[in-house]
């Protein structure tokens, strides 16, 4: 389904300070593909995805979802249609309970109860947290938090999987489940991230930014062997491609 | 995880009481609400020099305690914890109003005294009663009944967001004040310029964060309604409830139960 494109075209923005964030940003995400968005702090990794569900508005150039170009008359459809995780969980949620949250999203979107409830079950069930329905969600651990935002943005069955640094903030264990659980997933999907390790677990494809322009785009593996473009961009081979410490050989 | 956060009131407790199901969790939190105004309404509005009078509605917490199985000891030392108010509010009493009124013997007990404990009761029944409310009902489940009797929804919602980021707010003020402590040494770092920055960084970062909850909120659809869709009617249980506390308040107001028992029990002495 051509839904599931994301196409971005000579992106610019400009806050109101001043700062020029995005310099021209053009790219085209096609339908199942798995993106990573890297880049040193200050890139406009977050400007960039910000973007993608309307929630800032481009100061030149253009964001097109699948066949509907981003307008203000589009918003409801196109924030159907990307589901956008947040970095800290606790700005998702917000409802007093983990059910209410992940029934927000369809209630607004003015689904009959049982239509909602099936989803939101689904949704719950899909990622795991069925059991926690009823608590409310400051009452939860950080990977639950983690699980339970993604299932409030899946329960509006969106077709494209936005995630602002997933990993950040999680146990070694919680990362590994919230790696396999989004593999599972068959939205095309957009990371920001500094963990490069699970890029290379996750994306085929990485982006990366510099200074608010697409430094590069091309397979993960080839970016991340490329350690000139790497050190260019504050970036560091993803730990697992390094040198084993002990015996000194290296992976890749 | 927000433990220490939150500890100053410690609602976390109370979230995990208003999660039980007893008779009294389960009427209708409506016919709680009122009840509860009711109550507060009855304790508050009696006269100053009460005191007798007001001992029977001491019925209404621990009928609700012992059929809701709260812990006595948990709402005791919430309302020990908030007591520091009162003292101070009601301290004066017995200093401004000091015509006798009350004489056993050569023993006299001036109007400001008894002035003062009639406030100690009703600070005990009155703030014991809303802590009851909540770990029965569940705060938001408050908020919706409120709605449902016709506050305006901004208002719940508003409530609700409270309650939701008091325990965030709390975690970051700890944080930063932990931040403080240990890089003041001794008695520096206490300046008030200090303690200002310190509620501007807060105020600002609070800002941040509305502005991202809100960011959260137009990616799931919000159109500035919120839907609650809670189970909730009035039925029979509600009625009985809400009437006969009704007729137990009114009946306390009018006779003053102990001052008739005390005249009763003479009377049989006699």
């Amino acid at each position: 389904m051509s839904h599931h494109i994301v196409e971005v075209k000579g992106l610019q923005h400009t806050y109101a300070d001043g700062t020029h964030a995005l310099r021209g940003v053009s790219f085209r995400i096609t339908h199942g593909e798995s993106v990573a968005i890297v880049g040193a702090n200050g890139a406009g990794k977050s400007t960039l995805i910000l973007h993608l569900n309307g929630y800032l508005s481009p100061s030149a150039g253009t964001v097109r979802i699948g066949d509907i170009p981003l307008t203000k008359q589009t918003l409801p459809e196109i924030r159907r249609t990307v589901g956008m995780v947040f970095q800290d969980p606790d700005d998702q949620l917000f409802m007093p309970t983990v059910y209410e949250d992940a029934a927000f999203g369809p209630n607004n979107l003015g689904l009959p109860p049982e239509e909602v409830d099936n989803r939101v079950t689904q949704a719950l069930l899909t990622v795991g947290v069925e059991h926690l329905k009823h608590k409310p969600p400051y009452r939860l651990s950080g990977g639950e938090k983690r699980r339970v935002a993604i299932a409030s943005v899946l329960s509006m069955s969106p077709d494209i999987l936005v995630m602002d640094e997933p990993t950040t903030g999680l146990d070694p264990l919680a990362r590994r489940r919230l790696i396999t659980l989004m593999k599972e997933f068959r939205h095309t999907k957009i990371f920001t991230s500094h963990d490069l390790d699970m890029v290379l677990d996750l994306c085929e494809r990485t982006i990366v930014l510099h200074e608010g322009t697409v430094r590069a785009d091309g397979p993960t593996l080839d970016i991340f062997s490329n350690e000139a473009l790497l050190a260019e961009c504050s970036l560091e081979k993803p730990l697992s491609m390094q040198g084993c410490p002990i015996c000194g050989k290296s992976r890749s | 995880m927000t433990r220490n956060g939150s500890s100053f009131l410690d609602l976390n407790y109370l979230d995990i009481l208003a999660s039980g199901d007893t008779v009294i969790h389960r009427i209708d939190p409506r016919a709680k609400v009122l009840a509860t105004a009711l109550f507060i309404i009855f304790v508050v509005s009696s006269g100053k020099y009460e005191v007798s009078s007001l001992l029977p509605f001491f019925f209404f917490p621990v009928i609700l305690i012992s059929l809701g199985r709260l812990p006595t000891r948990y709402i005791l030392l919430k309302i020990l914890f908030l007591s520091p108010f009162i003292l101070f509010v009601g301290i004066f009493n017995p200093l401004l109003d000091t015509a006798p009124m009350l004489h056993y013997g050569t023993f006299s007990l001036s109007g400001g005294w008894v002035s003062f404990f009639s406030m100690i009761i009703r600070f005990i029944l009155t703030v014991g009663s809303a802590f009851i409310l909540i770990a029965t009902t569940g705060f938001s489940q408050i908020c919706a009944a409120l709605e449902k009797m016709g506050m305006p929804k901004t208002f719940a919602i508003q409530l609700l967001f409270l309650y939701r980021y008091i325990f965030v707010l709390g975690n970051e003020v700890l944080r930063v004040s932990r931040a403080r402590e240990l890089r003041s040494f001794g008695n520096r770092g206490k300046e008030l310029g200090v303690f200002g920055s310190i509620a501007g960084t807060l105020l600002l970062r609070t800002w941040d964060r509305a502005q991202r909850i809100h960011m959260a909120m137009l990616c799931r659809g919000f159109r500035g309604e919120f839907h609650f869709r809670r189970p909730c009617r009035i039925g029979k249980a509600e009625v009985v409830f809400l009437a006969c506390w009704t007729s137990f308040f009114a009946l306390c107001r009018m006779v003053d139960i102990p001052a008739l028992m005390g005249r009763f029990i003479s009377g049989v002495i006699r």
